[in-house]
C-alpha cells in the first residue's frame, strides 16, 4: 500500500484554558461502561475539572414519531413499549391517554384501577433499577444492583402472566385495557407488594448511611430550582431541588385522587437528594399499591364506544401527559380525521433532563461527571426515540 | 455517622451471603438450560396459524383444517409489515363447511416481527394465535428466520397444549359460532323448501318473515 | 488411640523437618544453600497457588452475596476456573503500542512481581519457618513494598497513552499517600515489642493469660493500630473501596490499560500477591501471627493457624469489596492526610502512655478514652467541614 492510499487528517487543535495550559479532550462514550445506553459526552478538561460538557447523542434514533404517522394509532401503541424500555406499561398509558383526549373516550373503573396498579409497579421497578444503576458507576460492584433485580423479576413475572411480555407489554388500548385480568393474579400482585418493604429497608439499610455514598453525592450535581423550572425539567430532577409538582396531584388524571399519597420533596438538589427520592418514592407506591388493590371493582375493562379496527377520531389536537417515573412523559397528537395522526409527537423526559447536564457537571471532577449524568435516570431509547 | 453506616452495609451482604445458602429466595439463578421455569401461560412470543385437526401427522394435509380465510386484515394492522399473504384463487370449505379462500402463502418473517400481538387481536376468526417457543436462533441468514405457511401451521390440540385457558374460550366461542351458522342454515333450507312447496303464497319481496315462520 | 503431643510438634515442624530431610542428600557445604532453594520454591509454589483459590472465592463470594452462583462449570463447584483463566490469558495476543517504551513496557509486570515475591522473605509463616531471619525485616518489608509503586508508574509511563498516564499518577499519588499511615500506625507493633524482627514481634505475642493470648489487637493501641493498618493496606494494594485507578467505570482501565495477555495476568498476579503479603504482616504485627487464639488450641499446627488468619483477611476484604463503592481521588487523599495519619500519631502517644501507665485496668480505661474521644472529634469534624450528613424530608402539602 502506498503512503498516498491512507488520508491524512491535520493535527487537533488544542483549546487553551484561562491559565494558559492546554485542555484535555475526552469523548465519553458512545461505548460507556456504565450501561444507560450509547451517549457520548465531550469533556473538556482542566486538569481534573470539567471546563466544558457537550453531549452527544442520536445513536439510537429509530424514527419513532415517523412510523407512527404513517401507521395506524393501533399500531403505533407497540413502538411505544420501546421508548422508554424499562417502563413500557406507562408509555402506553400516556399515549392512550393523549387519544383517548382527541377522542373523547371514556374509560371504565376497572380499566383505571388496573392502569393504575401497572404503573406504580412500574414505578417500584424503575427507581429500584435507577439505584442501582447509580451505585454500579459509583463502584459499588453491582451488589445493590442484583438486589433490585432480584425484586424486578418478581414484578414483571407479573407482567408476563398479564400482558404476556416482559417488558414489551402493548397493554393499554383507547378506552382500556387489552384483556381481562387473569385469575390469581390480583393475589399475586398482594404477594409481591407485601414482600416490597423488606426490600426497600434493605436497600436503606445498605446505603442510606453509607459514609462514602455520602461523602461522594452531597453537594455533588447540584440544581437549582429556577434553572430546573426553566429548563422544563421534570419528575425526581425537579422535586429534589424543592419545587412541588407531581402530575399526579396537578393534573388528577386518572384515578389517583382516591388514593392518600405524599410527595417528597429535597432541598439540595444534588444527588443524594435524588437517591433518597427514588427510595421515598418507592415507599409511596407502596402505600398506593396497598390502597388499590384492596377494592378493584369488577365490569368491563373497554369503553364499548372505542374500536381496534378502523379507529378515525375527529380532527383536532390533543396532549396527553402522566407522570412516568423519569418524569412528564407526553404525547402531542393532532388528528386530521385519517386512520393514522397528522402529527405525533412525544415529549422525552429524559431528554430535556439531560439538557442541563452541563450545568450540573461544570467545575466538578470527572469522576462526577458520571455519577450526575447516571442520577438524571435516563434511557436512551426515549432520549433519541 | 462515624463508620456505622459502612458496618450496617456489612451486616446486609452478610446476610445474604449467608441467606443465599439457606434459602431459595435469596439465590435465585436458575441454571439455564439444564433448569427452566416453568413457562408461564399468557406468554407470548410468535404467532402461528391454528388449524382443526391431528397434531403433527406426517402426511395430514394441515390446509385442510386451517382456520384462515386470508382476509388480509391481518397483514394491514401489522406494525412492522412482516406478514405477507398471497390469496388462492380455489376455495376450500371452512369449520362450518362454507367454501372460503385460503392463503397460498402466508409468510411471517420472525426477524422483523415485535411479538405485540396485534395480529392475533384483529383477527376474526381466530386463525392466528401466539405461540410460545423463543429458541429459534438459526445459522440461515438468508430464510432460517423466514416461516412459511406449512411451517407456522399448528394444531389445535397445540393450542390446547401452550394457552389452555384461551384456547378453551375459543373453542367455546367457535362451537357457538357453528350453531348460530348451522341454525341459519337449518333455516335457509327450510325455507327454500317452503318456498319450493307453495310458490304462490310466498310473496318473494317480504324476506325476513317466512325465516321466522318455521321457527313455530 | 490417644494422639500424644510428639505427635502434634511433629506435625507443626513437618516442612522443616521434610526440608531437612531434603538438605541431607547434599553435602554439608552445600546444605545451607539448598534449604534456601527448597524454602523460595515452597513460597513460590504456595502463594501463586493461593491467588488462584482465591480468585475463585471472589467471583463465588461476590455473586453469593448478589444473591447469584458465582462460576461452577469449570471443576466441582468452579474450583478449576484459574486454569481456565491462566490458559485465556497466556494464549491471548501480546499487544505493545508502537510508541511504547518496549523495555520499559515489557519490565513494569516483571519488577512488581520480583517486588512482591521479596517482601515474602520477612513473613514468619510458622514456628520456625520464616526464609530469612532479619532484624530489621519490617523495615525491609516496607522498603520492598515501595518499590511496587515504582512498577506502576514504569507501567503507566512506558505506554504512551495519556489516560494510562493519569491514571498511573492517581495510583501512585494515592499509594505514597497512604505509606505513611501504615508505617505509622505499624511502628506501635515495634515500639511495644522493642525490635523490627518479624520472628520476636510474633513470639512477643505468644504468651496466654488464661485463656486469652496476647495479641496486640486486643489492647485499645493495637486495636487502633490494626484498624488503621487495614484501612491504609486496601489503599495500598488498590483493592475496594480505593480502587479508583482501576475503577471500570472512570474513564479507562488505568494504568494497564495497554497491557495484554499474560503481561495482564502478572498484574493480576502481583497485585493479589501484594494484598496477601500485606495481610500476613497485618497478621504478624497485630494478630500474633502463627500463635492459637486460645491456648487450648495451641495443638493445631502454627503454619495451620497463620493460613487459616489469612484466609479471614482474605475473605474480609472481598466482603468488603462486595459492600462499598469507591472514594474519589480528592476525597482518597483527604482521608489519608487529615484522619489517618493524626489518629496514627495520636496512637503512638497512646501507645507511649500505656507503657508508662504500669499494669493495672487504669491503663485500659484511659488509653481506650482518649482514642475513642479523638476518633469521634476528628470524625464530627471532619464531616462537618464538608457539610456530609444524615438528612430528613419533608413532604408536600
Amino acid at each position: 500500500m502506498s503512503a498516498t492510499a491512507f488520508k491524512t487528517y491535520p493535527p487537533p487543535v488544542m483549546e487553551v484554558s484561562e491559565e494558559g495550559d492546554e485542555l484535555l479532550e475526552v469523548a465519553m462514550g458512545p461505548h460507556h461502561p456504565s450501561t444507560h445506553g450509547v451517549f457520548r459526552m465531550d469533556v473538556a478538561l482542566d486538569g481534573e475539572r470539567v471546563v466544558r460538557l457537550k453531549p452527544v447523542f442520536g445513536y439510537l434514533h429509530r424514527n419513532h414519531e415517523k412510523i407512527a404517522e404513517k401507521a395506524s394509532y393501533l399500531a403505533a401503541m407497540p413502538y411505544t413499549d420501546r421508548l422508554d424500555y424499562f417502563c413500557s406499561l406507562t408509555n402506553n398509558w400516556a399515549y392512550a391517554l393523549a387519544v383517548e383526549k382527541l377522542a373523547g373516550l371514556e374509560v371504565p373503573e376497572r380499566a383505571e384501577y388496573i392502569r393504575v396498579i401497572t404503573a406504580e409497579l412500574t414505578r417500584i421497578q424503575n427507581h429500584a433499577s435507577a439505584i442501582g444503576f447509580l451505585m454500579q458507576e459509583m463502584g459499588a460492584s453491582g451488589t445493590p444492583l442484583m438486589y433490585a433485580f432480584r425484586e424486578r423479576e418478581k414484578i414483571l413475572d407479573l407482567f408476563e402472566e398479564l400482558t404476556g411480555s416482559r417488558m414489551m407489554c402493548n397493554y393499554m388500548r383507547f378506552g382500556g385495557c387489552r384483556v381481562e385480568l387473569p385469575s390469581g393474579w390480583l393475589e399475586k400482585v398482594k404477594t409481591v407488594v407485601e414482600g416490597l418493604p423488606s426490600f426497600i429497608d434493605e436497600t436503606e439499610a445498605l446505603l442510606t448511611g453509607n459514609e462514602i455514598l455520602m461523602a461522594r453525592s452531597q453537594g455533588v450535581g447540584i440544581l437549582k430550582p429556577d434553572l430546573a423550572v426553566n429548563a422544563g425539567v421534570t419528575g425526581v430532577m425537579l422535586r429534589s431541588t424543592g419545587v412541588n409538582y407531581d402530575i399526579r396531584k396537578v393534573d388528577h388524571y386518572g384515578i389517583y385522587d382516591r388514593f392518600k399519597f405524599r410527595v417528597p420533596l429535597g432541598d439540595h438538589g444534588d444527588i443524594y437528594d435524588r437517591y433518597m427520592l427514588r427510595v421515598l418514592e418507592m415507599r409511596e407506591s407502596v402505600e398506593i399499591l396497598k390502597q388499590a388493590l384492596k377494592d378493584v371493582p369488577g365490569g368491563p375493562i373497554m369503553d364499548p364506544k372505542s374500536k381496534i379496527r378502523g379507529f378515525r377520531p375527529k380532527p383536532g389536537e390533543a396532549y396527553g401527559r402522566i407522570e412516568a417515573p423519569k418524569g412528564e412523559l407526553g404525547f402531542y397528537l393532532i388528528s386530521d380525521g385519517s386512520g393514522n395522526p397528522y402529527r405525533y409527537r412525544v415529549r422525552p423526559p429524559s431528554l430535556i433532563n439531560l439538557t442541563i447536564l452541563e450545568d450540573m457537571c461544570l467545575g466538578r471532577n470527572v469522576a462526577d461527571v458520571v455519577l450526575i449524568f447516571g442520577s438524571v435516570d435516563i434511557v436512551l431509547g426515549e432520549v433519541d426515540r | 455517622m462515624l463508620g456505622e453506616g459502612i458496618l450496617k452495609g456489612l451486616g446486609e451482604t452478610a446476610k445474604n451471603f449467608v441467606g443465599s445458602f439457606v434459602s431459595k429466595d435469596r439465590l435465585t439463578t436458575v441454571q439455564y438450560p439444564e433448569e427452566r421455569i416453568a413457562p408461564i401461560e399468557n406468554t407470548r412470543d410468535f404467532p402461528f396459524l391454528v388449524y382443526d385437526g391431528p397434531d403433527d401427522a406426517d402426511g395430514y394435509d394441515k390446509l385442510a383444517g386451517l382456520r384462515c380465510v386470508a382476509c388480509q386484515i391481518c397483514e394491514k394492522e401489522c406494525p412492522p409489515k412482516c406478514i405477507y399473504i398471497v390469496k388462492s384463487t380455489d376455495k376450500k370449505p371452512d369449520f362450518v363447511g362454507k367454501p372460503q379462500i385460503y392463503p397460498a402463502r402466508f409468510d411471517i418473517d420472525i426477524s422483523v416481527c415485535m411479538s405485540c400481538q396485534i395480529c392475533v387481536e384483529v383477527c376474526p376468526f381466530e386463525a392466528i394465535k401466539m405461540d410460545t417457543e423463543f429458541e429459534l436462533s438459526t445459522t440461515d441468514r438468508f430464510g432460517g428466520l423466514l416461516f412459511d405457511r406449512d411451517h407456522l401451521s399448528r394444531s389445535n390440540q397445540h393450542y390446547h397444549k401452550i394457552h389452555p385457558t384461551e384456547a378453551t374460550e375459543v373453542d367455546a366461542r367457535l362451537a357457538e359460532e357453528k350453531i348460530k351458522a348451522d341454525a341459519k342454515a337449518k333455516a335457509a333450507a327450510a325455507a327454500a323448501a317452503a318456498k319450493a312447496a307453495s310458490p304462490v303464497a310466498a310473496p318473494p319481496a317480504v324476506k325476513p318473515a317466512p325465516v321466522k315462520e318455521p321457527g313455530a | 488411640m490417644k494422639i500424644s503431643s510428639a505427635f502434634w510438634t511433629n506435625l507443626d515442624q513437618v516442612f522443616v523437618l521434610l526440608q531437612h530431610w531434603i538438605e541431607g542428600f547434599f553435602p554439608q557445604w552445600l546444605q545451607p544453600a539448598i534449604g534456601t532453594v527448597l524454602a523460595v520454591v515452597a513460597i513460590v509454589a504456595a502463594f501463586p497457588g493461593i491467588f488462584a483459590l482465591t480468585t475463585v472465592l471472589e467471583r463465588k463470594g461476590l455473586g453469593r452475596i448478589q444473591n447469584r452462583l458465582g462460576p461452577n462449570r469449570v471443576g466441582p463447584l468452579g474450583i478449576l476456573q484459574p486454569i481456565a483463566d491462566g490458559i485465556k490469558s497466556l494464549t491471548k495476543e501480546d499487544i505493545v503500542p508502537l510508541t511504547a517504551d518496549a523495555a520499559v513496557h515489557f519490565l513494569a509486570p516483571v519488577v512488581l512481581v520480583i517486588a512482591v515475591f521479596l517482601g515474602f522473605a520477612v513473613l514468619p509463616v510458622g514456628r520456625n519457618m520464616v526464609l530469612v531471619n532479619l532484624d530489621a525485616g519490617l523495615l525491609f518489608f516496607f522498603a520492598i513494598g515501595a518499590s511496587t509503586e515504582l512498577s506502576i508508574f514504569m507501567a503507566g509511563w512506558s505506554s504512551r497513552n495519556k489516560y494510562s498516564l493519569l491514571g498511573a499518577m492517581r495510583a501512585v499519588a494515592q499509594m505514597i499517600s497512604y505509606e505513611v499511615p501504615l508505617l505509622l500506625s505499624s511502628v506501635v507493633a515495634v515500639m511495644i515489642t522493642g525490635s523490627l524482627s518479624t520472628v520476636k514481634i510474633v513470639e512477643a505475642q505468644s504468651g496466654f493469660t488464661g485463656i486469652l493470648p496476647h495479641w496486640y489487637v486486643f489492647t485499645p493501641w493495637g486495636f487502633a493500630g490494626f484498624v488503621l493498618f487495614v484501612i491504609a493496606a486496601l489503599a495500598e494494594t488498590n483493592r475496594s473501596p480505593f480502587d479508583l485507578p482501576e475503577g471500570e467505570s472512570e474513564l479507562v482501565a488505568g494504568y494497564f490499560t495497554e497491557y495484554s495477555g499474560f503481561k495482564f495476568a502478572l498484574f493480576f498476579l502481583g497485585e493479589y500477591l501484594a494484598m496477601f503479603s500485606i495481610a500476613g504482616f497485618a497478621i504478624t504485627l497485630f494478630l500474633g501471627g502463627w500463635g492459637a487464639p486460645l491456648s487450648i488450641l495451641g495443638f493445631i499446627p502454627s503454619w495451620a493457624w497463620f493460613f487459616a488468619k489469612l484466609l479471614a483477611g482474605i475473605l474480609f476484604f472481598i466482603w468488603l469489596r462486595g459492600t462499598l463503592p469507591r472514594l474519589r481521588q480528592d476525597q482518597l487523599m483527604n482521608f489519608a492526610w487529615k484522619f489517618m495519619l493524626p489518629m496514627s500519631l495520636l496512637n503512638l502517644l497512646v501507645a507511649g502512655a500505656w507503657r508508662f501507665l504500669g499494669d493495672g485496668w487504669s491503663r485500659w480505661v484511659v488509653c481506650s478514652a482518649v482514642l475513642l474521644v479523638a476518633y469521634v472529634l476528628l470524625g464530627r469534624v471532619l464531616m462537618h467541614h464538608q457539610h456530609l450528613g444524615a438528612r430528613s424530608y419533608r413532604y408536600a402539602e
